[in-house]
């Protein structure tokens, strides 16, 4: 089970997530949209806790995490075990630019999981194959194109096998054609029934990709439901206004 | 054989021996020390408690704000005086370490400081702990971007152990000091000696040059892979 229960977040005097709660189905794919500054990234890194939430309650399957007001500061064994239930995917791909497409996804078995060597590069191999990077294995991130970065930081993410993979604008720094092949890996991944969250300002990864939507703005969630029915009759004016620039498509003029 | 080419053969063999017997190690040993001291330096100023950080920053102020020869009149002369007495060369180590210290700590500051955030963050977000990321994800990269600062550092230092000979340490200048006070012929005997300083430090830039082949591997793209 995935659960975030009244999130809050605040920067200084700045309020960027005003209770959030949300829970992720397993095996389901549920994308986070909403405006730049809607809270969708901040709210992945409190997953993860790469930020540390204000107050509120994280639970990952069977690691649990109380923040705020009465609870102790979250000790580092416990920040560790709810992260090792993620895998995170980045805006900017962040390999690790002094290791091998390879290196980098043996890194966490290897240093983390203290895998033995031949072990982690098998599995390391099995998942740069399930991303189309096997060819690339020993080539530096430096040498790759955005696109397979990406593909590799995927495969890094999924490295030691977390509940639930965070996405984070995962094409937004991609081209059109090297944010497909980006989609086809994810559009695989969810196949294989992959719980995961994504954060994203392509509305037609969200609708095609996702089971569930989630509307965030201003760091509240505004509307929340299924992908379909979020798109195409959305209950709240301020999501229909959001969404509708999916529909405009085309110029009318070409539209025989 | 002329006269002067005579003489700087001669003299050849004491300047060596003093060099490879007193500058090397006084360089290597003050560097080693200087440079655990600079990153340390550096890690308390970019990571530690506060108050800890203030104390070195002080440190750093102080030495890079006198005047290198002060420093060792200080610890060789003046500190006997305070009832601390040290030997010509462990003076020498420690005035030389300190000194390296202080300017090194900027540097790797600074290297450290060069490494987007989003390494650190992409390191956790595989489960390392601080330690890790520092040792296998952040200081590699740091030490590329340092390589080239540290060498200056290193070549400054093989030339300032020189000032050793005022502390009485017969290092390589000592040397040639003495041999000019008895053949009279100083225009020689330094040239022999600054020739001797110039081989030093062209073997440690090739050094330098290997070290940063070594840490920037994934930066020549043209050993691209299939």
């Amino acid at each position: 089970m995935i659960q975030l229960s009244h999130i809050d977040k605040h920067f200084g005097s700045q309020h960027v997530l005003k209770d959030v709660s949300l829970q992720v189905a397993p095996g389901q794919v549920t994308a986070l949209i909403g405006p730049s500054g809607s809270g969708k990234s901040t709210l992945l890194r409190c997953i993860n806790l790469l930020e540390t939430p204000s107050a509120g309650q994280i639970t990952l399957g069977d690691a649990s995490l109380q923040f705020g007001h009465g609870h102790a500061q979250a000790g580092r064994q416990d920040i560790h075990r709810l992260r090792l239930q993620t895998g995170m995917v980045f805006q900017n791909f962040q390999l690790f630019p002094h290791r091998t497409a390879l290196q980098n996804v043996m890194e966490g078995l290897l240093v983390v999981k203290k895998w033995p060597r031949a072990q982690a590069e098998a599995h390391a191999r099995e998942l740069l194959h399930q991303v189309g990077m096997a060819h690339k294995a020993d080539a530096w991130p430096g040498t790759l194109s955005g696109g397979q970065q990406q593909r590799v930081a995927i495969a890094r993410a999924l490295a030691q096998s977390p509940g639930l993979l965070l996405c984070d604008e995962p094409t937004s720094a991609l081209d059109p054609e090297l944010a497909s092949e980006v989609v086809a890996v994810l559009r695989d991944l969810a196949a294989n029934k992959m719980t995961m969250l994504i954060a994203t300002h392509d509305l037609r990864l969200a609708a095609t990709l996702a089971d569930t939507v989630v509307f965030l703005e201003d760091g509240r969630i505004v509307e929340q439901g299924s992908s379909r029915q979020l798109f195409l009759q959305p209950q709240n004016p301020r999501t229909a206004s959001y969404v509708s620039t999916l529909k405009e498509g085309l110029p009318e003029a070409w539209q025989a | 054989m002329p006269e002067w080419l005579k003489l700087m053969v001669e003299s050849l063999p004491p300047l060596l021996y003093a060099g490879l017997v007193f500058t090397v190690p006084l360089t290597l040993l003050s560097f080693a020390c200087g440079l655990s001291l600079g990153f340390v330096t550096a890690l308390v100023r970019l990571y530690g408690p506060r108050t800890l950080a203030d104390g070195f920053r002080f440190y750093v102020w102080l030495i890079r704000g006198t005047p290198l020869l002060v420093q060792l009149f200080l610890i060789f002369y003046g500190l006997p005086k305070a009832g601390i007495v040290f030997d010509p060369l462990p003076a020498a180590v420690i005035g030389f370490s300190l000194n390296v210290g202080a300017y090194t700590s900027e540097v790797i500051r600074a290297a450290l400081l060069a490494v987007p955030r989003g390494q650190w963050e992409a390191a956790y977000s595989i489960g390392q702990t601080w330690a890790q990321a520092m040792r296998r994800t952040i200081l590699p990269q740091a030490s590329r971007v340092a390589v080239p600062p540290l060498a200056n550092t290193f070549i400054s230092l093989i030339k300032d152990t020189s000032l050793a000979a005022v502390l009485t340490v017969p290092e390589i200048f000592q040397a040639a000091q003495r041999i000019a006070s008895v053949t009279y012929e100083p225009l020689i005997l330094y040239t022999e000696t600054a020739l001797i300083y110039l081989l030093f430090s062209s073997v440690l830039s090739a050094g330098q040059q290997k070290l940063e082949a070594r840490f920037g591997q994934h930066l020549h793209l043209s050993q691209e892979t299939k």
